[in-house]
């Protein structure tokens, strides 16, 4: 049995079986559970880039799980776009992983870690099984398993409004799954084929386009609950704010980027070929949503006191950025649209490390108290400036480059969108340098000399240090992810 | 318009849950009643997955000889993928409402918003 043919499954699969071997060992021995999810997040991670290689030389990667083929059986088509997300989630999944060695016994006692871990390796097994998959209903399945597993972790610290804030986020992201599954139903009942590319091929066979529209939009709006789109967001900050902040990376910088994925996927494979004379239908009022979530975000994050609801209401922000550019549909957005889910994939896991990292260190969580963190915490501050500056997009960090592509999309559409993007910019500007001057120029009130050692232990300033210098890289290095992402943009186009 | 209904009395039905178990989770204010329009939300989908594969005097989807007219029997793996998954929402959903009268003492969410 050649095994390497088999890597497509084995990704998804080592993930799940250490989410059940860890809370089992762990009755055993608690200490052997972060091995374990280390492992399994490191091989599915190896195994991601071992993907993206053999994508890169054959386009498209198919696999028939359980050897029954399509339509009947259940195939995972993996394409440059879902092999280079599925790479940046293994990565961020691995290093949130590893964050948690230290952080974890901060938030979460020591009786629930076994599931904390097994909980981690769940959703990001879910988010790897979406990327994948090429069957509409699996979908739906792996959109269920990450956002259970989501809601759990959002809970799991039991401190004050995490209970709260996890079931509004439960009630609201299963009105968008449940949509998704009666849409699936649907489309299903149009085609009789639950296949992605034999619906696409199935579905210009359709007389009656209002059927066909009315699923499209009951998918659309189920994903967009999943991807928080304005004004279907409201679950977000709390959620967001609320949860440990390994957690909050993986659902600020992951979660929320596979319901923009799984919008791109059903609009451009599955309905691809039928829209390609009608998208203006949705992609209009999809863009406007887009552009009020950069400004509403924007603004909303400007206020806010805590780090991490402000760092939560700038991701409503950039998935606007991420949906702009995925609906307004050209060659330049689209490209700009992906690259800027790489580029916020990064920046706000790093955000989000270095505020956790605040927390662990010092315990502070409002702004207005960063007075004097720049010598405390010399590296996690600056690593906070480069991860900021790529989302605001100044010049030399990756984030200015998706933005340039995103904003020349949108000129060619209409200047209103470039304008959007750029006062979304402005306003991100003035929350990160209202943090960064607090932290750097503001005057210590008093001289605290309670903390002393090392900065932080190693497992946490290794994320750190990695996210930033990879928000600068990708900004020098853009020729790398541009090119991979303009041959999965125009694999998407081609349709 | 009305002679559609009978034919498609199951998907009627279902749209109407949909609305009612919507309703419920919008407008009820004590949480297990929300979580009461939840399923009520979820279940009028599986109804609607159900009635798709429903033939008129279908047999059971097993192959026997001389038979030729059977429903469709792809709909029921979806239904009790979804029974599942609504299953495990449902329980974890129930367990986060104790833990929240336990912490705040009651469940009505208008006061939990205060809060």
């Amino acid at each position: 049995m050649n095994l390497s043919l088999h890597y497509p499954i084995l990704l998804i699969v080592i993930l799940f079986a250490g989410a059940y071997l860890t809370p089992l060992l762990g009755l055993w021995n608690k200490k052997i559970c972060f091995p374990i999810a280390v492992l399994s997040t490191l091989i599915s991670a190896v195994l991601s880039v071992v993907l993206l290689f053999s994508v890169l030389e054959n386009n498209i990667v198919s696999y028939y799980v359980g050897g029954w083929e399509p339509p009947y059986g259940i195939e995972l088509t993996i394409d440059p776009l879902s092999s280079f997300l599925s790479l940046v989630v293994a990565v961020i999944g691995f290093l949130a992983v590893v964050f948690s060695k230290n952080y974890v016994g901060h938030e979460i006692s020591e009786k629930k870690q076994p599931a904390y871990y097994s909980l981690l390796q769940l959703i990001i097994g879910g988010m790897q099984g979406a990327l994948m998959t090429g069957d509409l209903f699996n979908l739906f399945v792996m959109t269920e398993i990450f956002s259970i597993s989501g809601y759990a972790l959002v809970a799991i610290t039991q401190k004050k409004g995490s209970l709260l804030a996890s079931f509004r986020y439960l009630l609201l992201a299963s009105i968008g799954t449940t949509f998704i599954l009666f849409s699936t139903g649907f489309i299903y009942m149009l085609t009789g084929s639950l296949n992605m590319e034999d619906i696409s091929n199935l579905l210009p066979l359709i007389d009656n386009p209002w059927v066909m529209y009315s699923g499209l939009v009951l998918l659309i709006i189920g994903f967009a609950i999943k991807s928080a789109l304005f004004p279907l967001h409201t679950w977000l900050p709390d959620a967001h704010s609320i949860a440990p902040s390994p957690v909050s990376v993986l659902l600020s910088a992951l979660v929320i980027k596979i319901g923009a994925y799984s919008i791109i996927r059903v609009v451009y494979t599955v309905f691809g070929e039928r829209l390609s004379d009608g998208f203006g239908l949705i992609g209009v009022p999809l863009s406007w949503m887009a552009s009020m979530a950069i400004l509403v975000g924007s603004l909303y994050a400007i206020f806010q006191t805590d780090i991490k609801r402000m760092l939560a209401f700038s991701s409503i922000a950039h998935i606007g950025y991420i949906l702009l550019g995925v609906s307004l549909a050209s060659t330049l957005s689209l490209t700009g649209g992906i690259f800027h889910m790489l580029n916020h994939a990064l920046g706000k896991a790093c955000l989000f490390f270095c505020a956790g990292a605040i927390i662990y260190r010092t315990g502070i969580r409002n702004i207005a108290d960063f007075a004097g963190l720049s010598s405390k915490m010399p590296i996690t501050m600056a690593a906070f400036a480069i991860a900021a500056s790529s989302l605001m997009g100044v010049p030399p960090a990756s984030g200015f480059m998706s933005k340039f592509y995103l904003g020349l999309g949108a000129y060619q559409e209409n200047w209103i969108f470039l304008a959007v993007i750029l006062i979304g910019s402005l306003l991100s500007g003035i929350y990160f340098f209202k943090v960064l001057a607090i932290a750097y120029f503001s005057p210590i009130k008093e001289p605290d000399s309670k903390i002393r050692g090392p900065e932080l232990p190693f497992s946490m300033l290794m994320p750190i240090v990695i996210l930033a210098i990879a928000s600068l890289a990708f900004g020098v290095l853009e020729d790398l992810p541009v090119t991979l992402i303009e041959q999965a943009v125009r694999l998407l186009l081609s349709n | 318009m009305i002679e559609l209904l009978p034919p498609n009395l199951p998907y009627f039905a279902s749209i109407a849950l949909l609305l009612i178990g919507l309703y419920a989770m919008i407008t009820k204010r004590n949480l297990i009643k929300k979580i009461m329009g939840l399923n009520i939300f979820s279940t009028s989908v599986l109804l609607f997955l159900i009635a798709m594969g429903y033939r008129e005097g279908g047999a059971p989807p097993i192959e026997v000889e001389g038979v030729t007219h059977y429903v469709n029997p792809l709909p029921h793996a979806l239904v009790l993928t979804g029974i599942v998954v609504a299953l495990a929402l449902t329980s974890f959903a129930l367990i986060l409402i104790i833990n929240i009268y336990k912490e705040h003492k009651t469940l009505d969410s208008e006061k939990l918003t205060k809060l």
